[in-house]
């Protein structure tokens, strides 16, 4: 009785969760003009829209490059950062780790208006450059995180046996430590580009007119005029996220044995 | 520093200046910025130095007057008078006419300046006056704090409730408080049974549940908000199947009110709320409930004092992480909801987009930040408290 219970609640709120996005897919496949179930047939049409029309890509172009340019900054620092951190002990790191995990806990709002006051005041607003390092500083504490869980897999004295085999410093980081951490590099640059690819926030406070994103655009049209085209621009950004999140989960369980709920 | 120590804050420092020059002062400084005042005395310089020693309590001499009309003139020339008077004008009204009228008052000739002035703004020969721009002479300013809880300052600087027709904020903190809770509480309650599933079911079941979870995860907030916004159009798929069903037959008003924006924040705390719970739960060892069972309690009793209580670290820290973020919302609330649904977060966006009243917006950031901060601290005062009852 109570086993059925629990059955249908859980997945009860499974299909919540789900099933709206699922609606998206055939609402961006209608022939329609309206956005309605069932569609009245199905076409391309509004996918075949998305790629013909200039502010759809050009934000896409300008957010795959601000995501690749916050990848590459915030990976490399990230990663960094976690190797360091292991290397110091106790309190020192558990202070360093909660500052650098701050972009995380900063209510987003108030993080796009303290960098948007902050990057006015150097001219960094309106600008590419602006947002990319805005969207670093968001974006590395997840390389970190990332790069840290697998270190927390590593045994250590794999550096120090290899120092004991005659390896100097730089053959034992490009033969051992490298070896073991790329899993979780790789998987930090995924997950620096999806959270910059995704993000809206302080890319309406920090970007100018000529840095429109896809996020950006989508809001936009949500604002104005609802069209099936919003629904193929959302089903191609959900893919291209879940894609590129689930690989990355799988990098970081591929490098240490993690449990379910590290997925998070 | 040991070489060792030296090596790994290398390692560490390049980040550490990203986050503290890009996150970190820009979030102190806010503080700043929501108090800072410099600009009226910047653009009155002459009138800083000529009252910086008055007493306040007699009228300032001719040289205060002459300073005063020069500074005008001056900021009148550089186009900024506007803005000053505009901002004195918040606080006192009738200050922008007074300030744009004395501007107009001819220079020429010095000797009997103060006797022209007082003849064409008899206001200045009143001592409040004078000591009203004396304060607005100061680098800091409470305003805009005090605006932010629905307080302001009268002309003569006493803190007083501000008119009704400016005082939403107290009510809009409110509503944002109330809305994360309802929120938070509604997730909890979904949560609960969801994380159970997926902590006991078989491998298989477990990991068609975990990617339903993951999926609305891993896809972005804009993304999830716009499927809400085509669900729950008048025209939407939602309103069409309650209309086949014969629920209804005219469509049901949901986007662009509460209900709207309470479903589409719940979807988007589940899983924040869900993951933290199933961890906990995948962790308690079923033997505490067989030696619960062993020991005669009924399956309720089992959940009550032996399950339930295990699983709390995780309730609290899924509680407190929905509850902080539901009360920094601005997107989702702002696409699906009304004007009456807005939480702290839009009218922080729309002070810095929109009006481009910087440190009102400030103003309300840091408020926010106070209240997160003390809600945080109450709940841990709280939590032996909660624990008692939880275990009683």
């Amino acid at each position: 009785m109570t086993r059925i219970f629990v059955i249908v609640a859980g997945w009860g709120v499974f299909a919540f969760l789900t099933l709206p996005l699922l609606a998206i897919l055939p609402l961006s496949f209608t022939s329609g003009d309206l956005l309605i179930l069932p569609t009245p047939g199905w076409s391309l049409r509004w996918y075949a829209d998305f790629f013909q029309s200039s502010r759809w890509l050009e934000a896409t172009r300008n957010s795959f490059l601000v995501g690749f340019a916050t990848a590459l900054i915030a990976t490399p620092l990230g990663a960094m950062a976690a190797v360091g951190l292991d290397r110091l002990g106790g309190r020192t790191r558990h202070m360093l780790t909660a500052l650098l995990s701050l972009p995380l806990l900063a209510p987003v709002v108030i993080a796009a208006l303290a960098i948007y006051l902050a990057f006015a005041a150097v001219g960094l607003t309106s600008s590419f450059a602006g947002l990319v390092l805005a969207h670093s500083v968001l974006a590395a504490p997840f390389a970190l995180l990332s790069v840290a869980a697998t270190l927390e897999g590593l045994d250590p004295s794999l550096m120090r046996a290899a120092a004991s085999l005659g390896a100097p410093p730089w053959t034992a980081w490009r033969r051992v430590l490298i070896p073991v951490l790329w899993p979780g590099v790789a998987s930090g640059g995924l997950l620096a580009f999806a959270t910059s690819f995704d993000e809206l926030v302080v890319a309406l406070f920090v970007a100018g007119p000529n840095q429109l994103t896809l996020p950006r655009q989508m809001y936009g049209g949500l604002r104005e005029f609802l069209s099936p085209t919003l629904c193929a621009a959302a089903a191609l950004s959900s893919l291209l996220s879940v894609g590129l999140l689930g690989i990355a989960t799988l990098l970081r369980r591929r490098a240490v044995p993690t449990t379910a709920e590290e997925l998070a | 520093m040991t070489g060792e120590r030296l090596r790994a804050w290398l390692l560490i420092a390049p980040l550490l200046a990203l986050v503290t020059a890009g996150l970190a002062l820009p979030l102190t400084s806010l503080l700043w910025r929501a108090v800072e005042n410099g600009e009226t005395a910047q653009a009155l310089p002459r009138t800083t130095a000529a009252l910086r020693d008055w007493d306040g309590t007699s009228l300032p001499d001719a040289a205060a007057f002459l300073a005063l009309h020069a500074d005008l003139l001056t900021a009148s020339e550089e186009s900024r008078l506007g803005g000053i008077a505009r901002r004195m004008n918040y606080e006192r009204a009738g200050m922008r006419q007074l300030l744009l009228g004395t501007a107009r008052v001819p220079g020429t000739p010095a000797e009997d300046l103060q006797t022209r002035i007082l003849a064409a703004r008899p206001d200045w020969g009143e001592v409040v006056v004078w000591r009203f721009v004396a304060r607005q002479l100061r680098p800091t300013t409470p305003l805009f704090l005090l605006n932010a809880v629905d307080l302001t300052l009268d002309g003569e600087g006493e803190i007083v409730h501000a008119p009704p027709e400016e005082a939403l904020f107290r009510n809009v903190f409110a509503r944002t408080a109330w809305i994360a809770g309802i929120v938070t509480l509604i997730s909890l309650i979904a949560a609960y049974p969801a994380a159970y599933l997926l902590a006991t079911s078989g491998p298989r079941t477990a990991a068609i549940a975990m990617a339903c979870v993951l999926i609305p995860f891993w896809t972005a907030l804009l993304v999830r908000t716009t499927a809400w916004f085509v669900l729950l159009q008048n025209e939407g798929p939602l309103n069409a199947g309650l209309i086949w069903l014969g629920v209804t037959d005219r469509p049901v008003q949901m986007i662009f009110t509460r209900f709207a924006v309470i479903v589409a924040m719940v979807h988007v705390t589940l899983p924040f709320v869900i993951l933290p719970i199933y961890a906990v739960m995948k962790r308690i060892d079923p033997r505490y409930l067989r030696a619960a069972s062993s020991l005669g309690a009924p399956p309720w009793t089992q959940f009550r004092r032996v399950y339930f209580p295990m699983t709390l670290p995780g309730v609290r820290a899924a509680a407190a992480t929905s509850f902080v973020t539901c009360l920094g919302f601005y997107i989702t609330p702002a696409l699906v909801g009304g004007d009456r649904d807005q939480l702290i977060g839009y009218f922080i966006a729309f002070f810095t987009n929109r009006t481009i009243n910087l440190p009102m917006a400030a103003a309300l950031a840091v408020a926010l930040l106070v209240g997160m901060a003390a809600l945080l601290g109450l709940a841990r005062l709280a939590r032996p408290v909660l624990s008692r009852v939880a275990r009683a």
